[in-house]
């Protein structure tokens, strides 16, 4: 599979990631050279073989509807870049008319 | 003879014995990081004080009413993708570089529970991507063995600091081998349990439905005890599994593995095997031959496809998973942005490595609209395949053995720049992981250049006390960890 370097940009932009040029170049050809690797995949039959998502045999994990106790506001924000008034603080997301 | 060198059981036994402080091994621990560590650069942080202030307190306590319990006093090397109350938890990214966890992972609360000593927090490739720890922001960790060489990875730092003396027993996270490929580089023990054993909550989550923590230790035996005491259901981890945790040292009381089959996998002496490694490991084999086993030939046909289908579901969840790290809620956030979407591009510009940006990518285009099928739905289907093929050698045999790693440990730089043929050199561990069953690296040999090699023991999910047993009969039948590297 050979990705191109439109491709790369796109991809880039659905994972919020920003790449410059010469990234560009090298994904393109590293991510085309693991996914050629990766084609040899399609000659293994899987018809009708269940995906495996998880090892686990159980399904739904519930606990008690009760509340308990949670991170105090103070130390849930500790590590925010911005803080204030008990909420993170982001830059405007709505541009003023 | 000096703290450093002790196993766990061994210091476990003289601090029982009131022989030695915990202060003294503080002390004793710090001088040997200050030693070596220029050299290792096992740790990313280092917690001396903290250490030597939870040792003052616990010898108070302990001059009061002297009741000891295992780990009591013990001092460890944490993987610094496990959070730590209080104490810096980076991930090895510039992204998480200010990270102060306001709780503990369950491990950490259990090791707490016991008044462990935290040391530090041990290094690692970026959010545990990668197989040398140089994709560490911080800079590569060094093979004590010999330091122009790999640790392997991602847990190096782990691996590194109990090889040369920097602490006595560590934990480590495996996604994929990230346990027992750096614990074969470096000459030491090391168990990734099965999947749903040890609690997930409080670690930075790599691939949710591949990551386990398990121990990294200077014999098997240390191994079992560490694994007593992380082992078992929590709470906080849905995917932790509600079942009894068994001693696990009393798997290491039969000094053989009579009435054991053990499994060969010609699929795992193919090409690409390093000779010097194939000959260690088929050593080790006859070995547990003449240990009572029964050695049979297994297969599992789909070992040539489990490169792909784990670099397709690991990178596909790590996709997921590292979304949440856009500058709003902890960690590094771009200045002068001029609004919220530009914030999270340049954020994850900045803070990001270039393993753990290739990483997001092809896990983006592996779940992305006209792929998904192709690539993540095909490598999901693969995944029970290569379940499959485990279950049906199980029925056959009780343990597999297998090499480790292709090779001893590669030079530092030598394959940085061919992320396809640093994934390839993990051949021997993911399939574990896709599988769920837990493993245990155990070391068997040297190269003629003086480098440690690995044997891998494969068990049944939720076995692990059979693959303590082989793993612990072929320790004691030989004398590889008698030998301790020098560290120059």
């Amino acid at each position: 599979m050979k990705i191109s370097k439109e491709e790369v940009e796109h991809v880039a932009k659905l994972a919020r990631l920003e790449i410059t040029e010469a990234e560009k170049e090298v994904f393109s050809k590293q991510l085309s050279d693991i996914l050629t690797f990766m084609d040899k995949l399609k000659t293994l039959n899987t018809e009708g073989v269940e995906p495996t998502a998880t090892v686990l045999e159980q399904t739904n994990v519930f606990r008690e509807d009760k509340s308990r106790a949670s991170l105090p506001v103070e130390k849930a924000l500790a590590n925010a870049p911005e803080s204030e008034a008990g909420h993170f603080r982001v830059p405007k997301i709505l541009e003023e008319r | 003879m000096s703290l450093h060198k002790l196993t766990l059981r061994e210091l476990q036994d003289k601090f029982t014995k009131g022989e030695v402080t915990a202060r003294e091994i503080v002390s004793a621990y710090t001088l040997r990081i200050n030693q070596v560590e220029p050299k290792v650069k096992a740790y990313i942080t280092r917690a001396h004080e903290s250490a030597m202030a939870q040792a003052e307190t616990l010898d108070q306590k302990l001059k009061a009413w002297r009741r000891t319990m295992p780990l009591m006093g013990m001092p460890l090397a944490i993987k610094d993708n496990i959070c730590t109350e209080g104490v810096l938890t980076t991930c090895a990214s510039r992204i998480l570089g200010t990270f102060v966890p306001p709780y503990d992972a369950t491990v950490i609360a259990r090791l707490r529970g016991r008044s462990y000593l935290l040391l530090g927090k041990s290094n690692l490739d970026e959010f545990a991507m990668g197989s040398s720890t140089e994709n560490s922001a911080f800079g590569p960790s060094r093979n004590p063995w010999n330091l122009g060489c790999i640790p392997g990875g991602s847990s190096g730092g782990s691996a590194a600091a109990v090889a040369a003396d920097e602490c006595v027993a560590a934990l480590g996270s495996d996604t994929g081998g990230s346990i027992r490929q750096p614990a074969a580089c470096c000459g030491v023990v090391g168990l990734k349990p099965t999947y749903g054993r040890v609690s997930r909550f409080g670690l930075v989550a790599f691939a949710s439905s591949l990551d386990q923590i398990g121990p990294i230790t200077k014999d098997v035996a240390d191994a079992a005890i560490l694994l007593n005491v992380i082992a078992g259901h929590d709470p906080l981890d849905s995917t932790s599994a509600d079942l009894p945790v068994p001693d696990y040292t009393r798997a290491l009381k039969k000094k053989d593995v009579k009435k054991l089959k053990i499994g060969v996998p010609k699929e795992y002496f193919a090409e690409g095997l390093d000779p010097e490694v194939e000959r260690a490991v088929l050593d080790a084999i006859e070995e547990l031959k003449k240990l009572g086993g029964e050695i049979k030939d297994v297969a599992l046909p789909t070992t040539d496809a489990a490169i792909a289908t784990y670099y397709l579901i690991a990178t596909a969840e790590a996709s997921s998973n590292l979304a949440r790290y856009d500058g709003v809620k902890y960690g590094l956030r771009s200045k002068q942005t001029k609004d919220l979407l530009e914030m999270y591009i340049k954020t994850r510009q900045e803070g990001f490595g270039p393993e753990v940006k290739r990483r997001i990518m092809l896990g983006t285009y592996a779940l992305s609209a006209g792929y998904y099928e192709a690539y993540y739905g095909k490598a999901q289907a693969v995944r029970t395949l290569i379940r499959h093929d485990f279950e049906a050698a199980f029925r056959e045999v009780d343990l597999i053995v297998t090499p480790v790693m292709p090779t001893p440990a590669f030079k530092l730089g030598e394959k940085i720049q061919d992320p396809l043929q640093m994934y390839l050199s993990d051949i021997y561990t993911i399939s574990v992981n896709l599988a769920g069953i837990p493993a245990i690296s155990v070391p068997c040999g040297f190269s003629k250049a003086g480098l440690p090699i690995g044997l891998q023991i494969l068990g049944r999910p939720f076995e692990e006390e059979t693959a303590l047993r082989g793993a612990h009969a072929y320790e004691q039948a030989t004398n590889w960890r008698m030998k301790r590297p020098t560290i120059r």
